[in-house]
């Protein structure tokens, strides 16, 4: 029996066009348009003004306390202006808009191709501040400092050390990718990151549609005794961070707590590859692999972007948007956010471009709901959607905290399923809204 | 690149294949080889019974839809079928048709709609049209033409009583449980293919486990209420039987008549008035089968299955209250 999460979960038609698509490297863009605000966490302050010339690679804004991340210039050239511009979210940003001229790195990058497998000339601490200088943050959209999360707070011990190679979004293929092209590079960059948290096992969760990417993997990592590599069951939202958890160890993280709460800590597959790049190769996250995917696009691939560059390239280097575009997605189509413009820039947390035909983009007209109670089976957190949906209609917002609606972790397992097509999670998003605003108010 | 104009809306943008429409039909579908084997047993008149019965459901809801509910027409979701096809199993073949016509108006109008409609209504629609017509024309619920096979002529039939109600009857009487078995010219390969009296749609245990089969396979039912109906149904009627065999019943004379199988599979499992979750489904199950048995060995009602399902329905708030899902995370430290 494949190991998996015990309660709820939905089975999406993956649609991985790009699968075993080798990842390619574009022409760089004209200009790039770089976000301060790329992770969780208080945007970077820029340490650059216009008219400067910049290298690739090079720090261009600092970041601006515990939360927050370095952010590097990904491509060499001029800083023309620094200006508000819209990014993915829809709202505007400030972004440090540079013009390209050449490609000229930073002498301290090491470009060639040689695999480094030395851990041992750093400590943990080193490595973790190295992390943090080279401006990395978790690579599967949540974008939170990966300094941060591998900081073990006072008192704890992290046993575990997982990682999410699960990629249970449909259509993306970035993370597979990566573990056929570079799994040698990312078992050291779990071995440095492990070193960071002390844990004493490495498990690496990774489900069972990607088999050429487990054995890959199995066999790289027979040298390690302690890194286990673990078949998945395929089921949405395995690669939920509480979800991982408990189908790798059967541990459930208590409501409102951190994985280090039961002794673990979880990171992106991707992430560790930057890890392993910043610390053996001396080269900041400026650059990531991007699924470019979708229904009617004629080359659907993966695509190794420089941070900054507009999407409408790549949607143009996978052969140009269908006629019948309907929506473009920014991440994987069941938790991305849909975009209203092509021309918004690649961003550490972008793992996707999902571009959905028309026909398929809008929602089907909604009925009533009739408790048929589906909802509830496939919520992974255990909740009921449709009472939540209720009681966030009626504004009842302490009935819903009551009934746990913070612990809904937005996967959308239940308004995909609902056969009365109610927008189940948007109701429980507002509710959510809600009762946050009336926490911030009790507390102050 | 010119793009006219991009959906911009919340997550998800994939969107399981299921569908209201779908689940209706689904249990549409289900009901077919208990509508033939009724065709079968009672002739054309089995068809007569049906097709009043939808076209009147499809006409009321349409009505109240449109000049009280004032929402789209909701005719076509397939719901008000299948309300007016249960009702028609619910009844003997040869109903005049405005009594009917009267049941839909009270299923549809008064039992769904003034409720607002699909997903709203506290009790089964059918069931309760049911009860209003049994209780309002008592002699004409219960008046059962005897099963003929393949008869499609459309005269009046000769008449019979259903073997609970003959039980019933007999033990009205004082007669002890061997005479009265006797005396029920069914035997139990009968009542499992369905040559027995009874409403139209009750007869066939055969049939009726078929569409319950269909129904789990296409994941529109879940086993949980329908095994923990019969389940009580068996264990309890088995220790009344253990206890006195001359007075009570065996379970699966209770199982294959009265409504049991149609109750169980069809009427307890909508969705709209069952718990939300499968510890409560069990409970409520529990509940129906122990009310049934109760009303059906001690009520004056020979049987007890509509009854039983709309007292438990009428509880499905509490019970979906007492039996939330466990959530994730809450664990107890010990
Ligand atoms: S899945 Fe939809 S129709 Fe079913 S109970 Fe939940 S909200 Fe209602
Ligand atoms: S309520 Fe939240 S956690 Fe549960 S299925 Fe819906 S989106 Fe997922």
């Amino acid at each position: 029996m494949l190991k998996t999460f015990p309660k709820g979960g939905v089975h999406p038609n993956e649609n991985k066009f790009s699968t075993g698509k080798p990842i390619e490297r574009i022409d760089l863009p004209k200009q790039v348009y770089i976000p301060v605000a790329q992770h969780i966490g208080a945007p970077a302050e820029p340490i650059v003004v216009k008219g400067d010339m910049v290298k690739t690679g090079q720090l261009i804004a600092k970041s601006s306390g515990f939360v927050s991340a370095n952010i590097h210039s990904s491509v060499s050239g001029k800083v023309v202006k620094i200006d508000k511009v819209s990014d993915s979210t829809g709202y505007k940003q400030t972004c440090i808009i540079i013009d390209v001229e050449g490609d000229e790195w930073i002498e301290t990058i090491d470009r060639s191709e040689t695999i480094n497998d030395k851990i041992d000339n750093l400590t943990g601490e080193q490595i973790r501040n190295k992390i943090a200088e080279s401006g990395i943050v978790g690579s599967g959209g949540a974008t939170f400092p990966t300094h941060v999360k591998l900081s073990i707070p006072l008192g704890k011990t992290c046993e575990y050390l997982i990682i999410n190679a699960v990629e249970c979004e449909p259509y993306l293929t970035s993370d597979h990718q990566l573990m056929l092209e570079k799994a040698e590079e990312i078992l050291i960059g779990c071995k440095l990151a492990q070193k960071v948290v002390g844990a004493k096992k490495i498990l690496i969760g990774i489900e069972n549609n990607k088999p050429d990417a487990i054995s890959n993997m199995k066999t790289m990592a027979q040298k390690y005794k302690d890194i286990e590599v673990h078949a998945l069951k395929v089921k949405y939202p395995q690669g939920a961070e509480k979800q991982l958890i408990k189908a790798l160890t059967n541990r459930e993280v208590p409501s409102g707590k951190l994985p280090i709460e039961v002794n673990c800590v979880v990171q992106n597959i991707g992430t560790t590859f930057a890890i392993y790049e910043a610390i053996q190769k001396n080269k900041p996250l400026f650059e990531r692999v991007v699924s470019v995917t979708g229904k009617s696009i004629s080359r659907p691939t993966n695509i190794m972007a420089r941070i900054g560059t507009p999407i409408n390239m790549l949607i143009e280097a996978v052969g140009g948007l269908p006629q019948d575009t309907g929506k473009i997605i920014n991440g994987g189509p069941m938790m991305g956010k849909a975009l209203n413009t092509v021309e918004v820039p690649v961003t550490k947390g972008t793992s996707g471009i999902v571009i959905i035909p028309e026909k398929y983009s809008t929602r089907p007209k909604s009925y009533n709901c009739i408790r048929c109670a589906r909802c509830i089976s496939v919520c992974p957190m255990g909740l009921e959607p449709y009472l939540l949906k209720n009681m966030s209609i009626v504004k009842m917002y302490e009935e819903m905290h009551k009934e746990r609606a913070l612990d809904c972790m937005e996967c959308g397992s239940c308004s995909y399923t609902c056969p009365a097509s109610i927008p189940l999670l948007d109701y429980i998003r507002l509710g959510k809204a809600n009762i946050n605003k009336i926490l911030r108010s009790q507390k102050s | 690149m010119a793009i006219n104009k991009l959906t911009v809306s919340m997550s998800p943008h994939d969107y399981g294949k299921n569908s209201v429409k779908k689940i209706m039909y689904g249990v549409v579908l289900a009901m077919v080889p208990a509508l033939l084997v009724s065709v079968y047993f009672f002739g054309l008149d089995a068809i007569r019974v049906n097709l009043i019965a939808i076209a009147s459901c499809l006409f009321f809801e349409w009505f109240f839809q449109k000049f009280f509910l004032k929402g789209n027409t909701t005719i076509a979701d397939g719901s008000a079928i299948v309300t007016g096809m249960l009702l028609a199993f619910n009844v003997p073949s040869n109903l005049p048709w405005w009594i009917i016509v009267i049941g839909s108006l009270v299923a549809i109008g008064i039992a769904k709609m003034s409720f607002g409609g699909l997903g709203n209504n506290p009790f089964n629609p059918a069931l309760v049209g049911r009860v209003f017509l049994l209780i309002s024309f008592p002699v004409q619920m219960t008046t059962w033409p005897k099963v003929s096979v393949l008869n499609f002529t459309m005269t009046d039939a000769e008449t019979g009583a259903t073997p609970l109600a003959l039980l019933k009857e007999g033990l009205n009487n004082g007669k002890s449980m061997t005479e009265i078995i006797d005396s029920i010219p069914t035997s139990y390969v009968d009542m499992f293919m369905g040559q027995m009296g009874g409403s139209l749609g009750e007869i066939s245990a055969l049939a009726l486990i078929i569409g319950g089969l269909y129904m789990l396979f296409r994941k529109i039912i879940t086993w949980h209420i329908p095994v923990a109906i019969l389940g009580t149904v068996a264990i309890f009627t088995g220790i009344l039987w253990g206890i006195d065999p001359t007075k009570y019943a065996t379970p699966l004379f209770h199982i294959f008549t009265g409504g049991m199988l149609l109750g169980a599979i069809f009427m307890a499992t909508d969705m709209v008035t069952s718990p939300m979750t499968h510890k409560g489904m069990i409970i409520y199950g529990i509940g129906i089968g122990v009310i049934t048995v109760l009303i059906r060995v001690w009520g004056a009602y020979p049987e007890g299955m509509s009854f039983a399902i709309l007292i438990m329905n009428a509880v499905v708030p509490l019970i979906n209250n007492w039996t939330k899902p466990k959530r994730f995370g809450e664990i107890i430290k010990n």
